[in-house]
């Protein structure tokens, strides 16, 4: 029984993991990320195009990130290189990500609902230790795997390299980065482009994990992935407890459908809870300081 | 605003909307067809015939009240993501107003609708200025979250409270509350659904334009949108300016009702926005925030958006979010290129000796 449930929370936080810990690398660095839900969306029609027409699921990753890259890469343009505003370049991008892949998909494939059937990422069947639950999820999926590696990896680099130091500097305090010789248009890019490379292995977890694209499939959770960053206080260990915690929300959602509970209240759990985090009552909620302004060197 | 200042205001729309048009030319090219004959087919079909100019009146409607909620947020100096939100209660507490009073005159009942729908938009919009205001939490956050606790609060409605069996909607409203079509007394839009709602939207752009230059609140909300310390220097309390200013813009976005609801198709339907609190957001930064821009934006975009519809047999009309969406962000990014320029320009000035 709870087994077969943690299994579930955990496929269903998959997006919402490398999502959040995208988005904590442009945000520690100054730049609010909305893009992320584009993100998830360009990079999960990318998976599935490319392993459609190559039959190889792993260059379909590829193709998600590199999709993911030049998604965030317009972001970055628009918000550093211009300074405009990040929010509305965030909206613009989930627009432009909405209509660019039904459009595209209309184009090439003649639906305006779903790619055909591709392949997925293969299952690994380790002797011993597949029928462990948790460990043995984990070890099964390329994609899971790399998650449960890339939550701990994300948290040592902002915490503990220079480039994290920086990264949070040019967030908390960009005067004082540049000062010190730092780039903050450089470091700025540089954690933009990680969020759009590490958001798209959601988007490609989306695609390969269902084996097709659907329009719109990425559904919303690029906004939930940013409340759980909030919750988790920007923080890549802290945005993870959040995912998990609104993966299980949504999984107890699933197997309570028409259950006592209306599935909507559930449903509403993750936006309330980040209004009520967002307004300090569980300890302080620190966004980094110039997140969101932009930078403009003296002249 | 001064002279000179004008060409400033118009190039950043002009930019935006010229490189869009080209964005949109790429991509026609670049699945072989004719931007040139889709470009002239959008025309044809919006503005070439009675019917097409109600439809874009039609589509503009919900984008006038959407554009000026955001104009008004940002001229207080918030970011206002959450018109989604509002309308769909607006919406919900129009249609409820109008299936629950039933039996009361058409002259108390529809604008009693269209009030409800003001009230639940600007409690909804009111939340996110409190928290604000209170906690200090950033209104983007709280907006884009309250966005998917309405929906799916009014789908809980929808599906639990107020049912009718095998749909998504409530029940329809009493015929007193339904807002005339045009075409009741303008046989020229035959067919198209455009109503006495576009009027209200036009006498909300006037007050909108009235209470943001001719009243104190209004001289209130622009200063501390323009610098919250010079408020307070003010004597402005920033707080409840930013409660009145988020009230009021859930309330225009909470009139979008008065179209879909009262002039449409007398229910309340889930999912019926798709998008609507979203472009208003694009609206209202092409409009620069003047009223006239919002209704000028909301009647471009109307016609895109009606438009998609009509070279959809040419191209996918999702060409049309594709056009959109560059507009949005060539306008940020084109207002920040021509200020940028202006300011250069002054610089130069000043540094010949030229006093400006």
């Amino acid at each position: 029984m709870i087994a077969p449930f943690l299994s579930q929370v955990l496929r269903i936080s998959v997006p919402y993991l490398f999502a959040a810990l995208g988005g904590t690398f442009s945000e520690r660095g100054g730049t609010i990320n909305i893009a992320l839900e584009g993100i998830l969306l360009t990079s999960a029609f990318a998976a599935a195009v490319t392993t459609y027409f190559t039959h190889d699921p792993w260059l379909g990753l590829a193709a998600a990130v590199l999709a993911g890259l030049l998604t965030a890469l317009l972001h970055a343009v628009i918000c550093v290189t211009f300074r405009a505003d990040q929010i509305v370049s965030g909206i613009a991008i989930n627009l432009l990500a909405a209509g660019l892949t039904k459009f595209l998909l209309k184009e090439i494939f003649g639906s305006s609902s779903n790619s055909p059937r591709v392949e997925g990422l293969p299952e690994w069947h380790l002797a011993g230790v597949g029928g462990i639950p948790v460990l043995g999820d984990i070890l099964r999926s390329p994609l899971l795997l790399l998650a449960a590696i890339g939550v701990p990896v994300g948290h040592f680099l902002l915490y503990r390299t220079p480039f994290g130091l920086r990264l949070r500097a040019c967030g908390e305090h960009p005067e004082a980065a540049d000062a010190l010789g730092v780039s903050v248009t450089r470091i700025r890019y540089t954690g933009i482009l990680i969020s759009g490379a590490v958001t798209a292995l959601g988007g490609a977890w989306l695609a390969l994990d269902q084996h097709s694209f659907t329009d719109g499939m990425s559904g919303g959770r690029g906004y939930i992935a940013l409340a759980a960053m909030i919750v988790g206080k920007w923080s890549p260990l802290g945005a993870a407890g959040g995912c998990l915690l609104f993966g299980a929300a949504e999984t107890l959602q699933i197997r309570l459908q028409g259950g006592a509970v209306p599935t909507q209240f559930i449903q509403m759990i993750p936006y309330l809870l980040t209004m009520v985090v967002l307004a300090g009552f569980i300890g302080r909620a620190a966004a980094p300081r110039m997140s969101g302004v932009p930078y403009r060197k003296e002249e | 605003m001064s002279l000179r200042r004008l060409p400033q205001a118009l190039a950043v729309p002009l930019l935006a909307l010229g490189f869009s048009l080209l964005v949109g030319a790429v991509f026609v090219l670049a699945i072989g067809r004719d931007p040139v004959a889709v470009y002239a087919e959008l025309l044809r079909g919006t503005l070439g015939s009675p019917y097409g100019v109600g439809q874009v009146l039609f589509k503009a409607t919900p984008l006038i009240f959407t554009g000026l909620a955001c104009a008004l947020a940002f001229r207080a100096g918030l970011v206002n993501i959450g018109a989604e939100g509002q309308l769909y209660v607006g919406a919900f507490a129009t249609a409820w107003a109008g299936f629950t009073f039933r039996g009361a005159p058409a002259l108390v009942l529809a604008p009693a609708c269209i009030l409800a729908g003001a009230l639940a938009g600007a409690a909804w919009g009111a939340v996110p200025g409190i928290l604000k205001a209170r906690f200090g939490s950033h209104e983007v956050i709280n907006t884009i979250m309250l966005n998917f606790v309405a929906i799916a609060l009014t789908g809980y409605m929808v599906s639990n409270v107020f049912v009718v069996p095998e749909t998504v909607h409530t029940p329809e409203i009493a015929a007193a509350a339904r807002l005339p079509r045009f075409e009741a007394f303008m046989p020229f839009f035959g067919g198209s659904p455009v109503n006495v709602s576009f009027l209200l939207a036009l006498a909300a752009a006037a007050g909108y334009a009235l209470l943001m230059n001719r009243t104190r609140l209004g001289y209130e909300l622009r200063v501390v949108g323009h610098s919250a310390g010079a408020g307070e220097y003010a004597g402005i309390r920033t707080g409840p300016a930013v409660i009145t200013a988020m009230a009021l813009s859930g309330a225009l976005a909470g009139m979008v009702g008065s179209n879909f609801v009262l002039g449409y198709k007398h229910y309340f339907e889930g999912g019926f926005s798709a998008g609507i609190g979203f472009m208003g957001l694009a609206v209202a930064l092409l409009a620069q925030g003047s009223a006239v821009g919002v209704v000028l934006a909301a009647l471009f975009f109307g016609m895109l958006s009606h438009g998609a519809l009509v070279i959809n047999t040419m191209v996918p009309k999702e060409l049309v979010e594709i056009l959109q969406a560059t507009v949005i962000a060539s306008v940020i990014v084109s207002s920040n290129v021509v200020q940028d320029y202006a300011r250069r320009r002054a610089r130069e000035r000043t540094a010949a000796g030229v006093t400006p």
